[in-house]
């Protein structure tokens, strides 16, 4: 037998919980391979080595290694490990898939990375202050700007492409799951569909997508409750 | 079956690689331009019947709809209308190609275009021009990619993905040709970006060339110019 895949992720990252939940959901076998961002694993020349960009997820499938989720999900689906369920190959269901996956960068992935990066993970390290009031603000009408073109365009079915979970809704949902870092949860009253399809996603997922989420969840309640 | 309708404008970047693509793929195509000068993407009409996301570039395939250009490519591709040379039909070799596809875009892509939009297209539409240091900050995230374009993607090969032009080596050169109508010049600092550029260009003429008539005219810069 082939030696399975290796899968390098960290929980913290957004992109790398929606191909381990896409792995998980398909049954794939791999090599689990956590790499603690938190000590800048990625940093170093080991991983460097792994992944010539240092960043999370990336895969080693023998000589052959590769970063870029969305490509990774691409590679794993051609090898039999993501299911068609998930990243169907019928040729216009998979242009559906691929037309969120491509749309998602520079919109909700975009957003929802600055709110993090600025409100949460800059200042918790130290490297930058919590931006002012204005500028949160700022974030959040970014996030809120595609929850409603989400609300709009994408939810008519119960899931982004129809009333099935695939791999585009793993990587739209875990963007917006990481931002309840920043305090910020989805209103049922202004997104109702993007609030319901949230908690679709997750019980879809389930059980792994409570076990990817825990230090998300964990931190968030922690945060709450210091406010409180 | 009717050719499919393409819907685009050649001063986007991605719809400037999709016409090349399309150009030497041979695919027919209804020629559908879209000046978005004149808001024509912005028309309920456009929003109801052509692209929800009033964005280009956008195709319509017998009543299919799809956007976003590397998802058009994409199901073009699986539907045979591009040639393996320019997409890999061998996952492995597809997987090179998609891995720059997908790193481009928060990174060459999103630095670019801003680049060029507040400092050539906003103060056009707002009349008022970036600090010095607005232009500075734009300028060192964009080189920031640059350097990696220069250094990781360039390292070993003559293109982004191996030995011979792909879609990839198009969409990139795309994103930094636009770069020229804000007057900069990637050749100075780096010459493998250069000697790149030279390559794509000559591995897509004449068509690339037509893509980028607007960019040379508005830039003053056509190719053989000396910047």
């Amino acid at each position: 037998m082939a030696k399975s895949i290796k899968f390098y992720y960290d929980f913290l990252s957004p992109p790398s919980r929606a191909l381990w939940l896409g792995l998980k959901l398909s049954k794939a076998t791999f090599e689990d391979c956590p790499v603690a961002l938190r000590k800048r694993e990625q940093l170093t020349d080991e991983y460097k080595k792994i992944n010539r960009f240092q960043k999370v997820p990336a895969l080693v499938d023998g000589d052959f290694h590769m970063g870029e989720s969305i490509a990774m999900t691409r590679y794993l689906a051609d090898k039999g490990q993501i299911s068609q369920q998930l990243y169907p190959k019928d040729l216009q269901a998979r242009a559906r898939v691929d037309e969120f996956l491509e749309w998602q960068h520079l919109n909700l992935r975009m957003a929802c990375g600055k709110y993090f990066r600025d409100a949460w993970l800059l200042p918790i390290n130290g490297i930058a202050p919590k931006p002012k009031a204005d500028k949160i603000d700022q974030y959040i009408k970014d996030v809120e700007t595609n929850l409603e073109l989400l609300e709009r365009f994408w939810l008519d079915k119960g899931f982004l492409n129809g009333d099935k979970l695939t791999i585009a809704d793993l990587f739209g949902s875990v963007e917006i799951e990481q931002i309840k870092l920043c305090m910020y949860n989805v209103s049922e009253k202004r997104f109702p569909k993007v609030a319901k399809w949230l908690e679709q996603v997750r019980e879809a997922a389930n059980p792994y997508h409570d076990f990817a989420h825990e230090f998300v969840n964990k931190k968030s309640k922690q945060a709450a409750q210091a406010k409180l | 079956m009717r050719p499919i309708r393409y819907y685009y404008d050649l001063m986007s970047q991605p719809s400037r690689a999709l016409f090349i693509i399309f150009r030497l793929s041979g695919l027919q195509f209804e020629d559908c331009a879209v000046a978005l000068r004149n808001g024509e993407h912005l028309t309920d009409e456009f929003k109801q019947k052509i692209n929800r996301f009033q964005r280009v570039p956008c195709i319509e395939d017998n009543g299919y709809k799809l956007a976003e250009s590397v998802a058009i490519l994409r199901y073009l591709s699986a539907k045979g209308k591009i040639p393996e040379q320019l997409y890999p039909k061998y996952f492995v070799e597809q997987a090179r190609v998609d891995e720059f596809l997908e790193w481009q875009h928060i990174t060459l892509r999103i630095t670019c275009a801003l680049y060029f939009r507040q400092i050539w297209l906003e103060p056009l539409l707002t009349g008022k021009t970036p600090s010095q240091q607005k232009i500075e900050t734009l300028r060192q995230h964009m080189e920031g990619n640059l350097d990696i374009i220069e250094q990781v993607w360039l390292a070993k090969s003559e293109f982004l993905t191996g030995s011979h032009l792909t879609a990839a080596d198009i969409f990139a050169a795309c994103e930094i040709e636009q770069t020229r109508m804000a007057d900069y010049d990637v050749r100075i600092k780096y010459p493998k970006v250069r000697a790149w550029l030279k390559r794509v260009r000559q591995s897509c003429n004449p068509h690339y060339d037509v893509a980028h008539k607007f960019v040379y005219k508005i830039s003053g810069t056509g190719p053989q110019a000396k910047l």
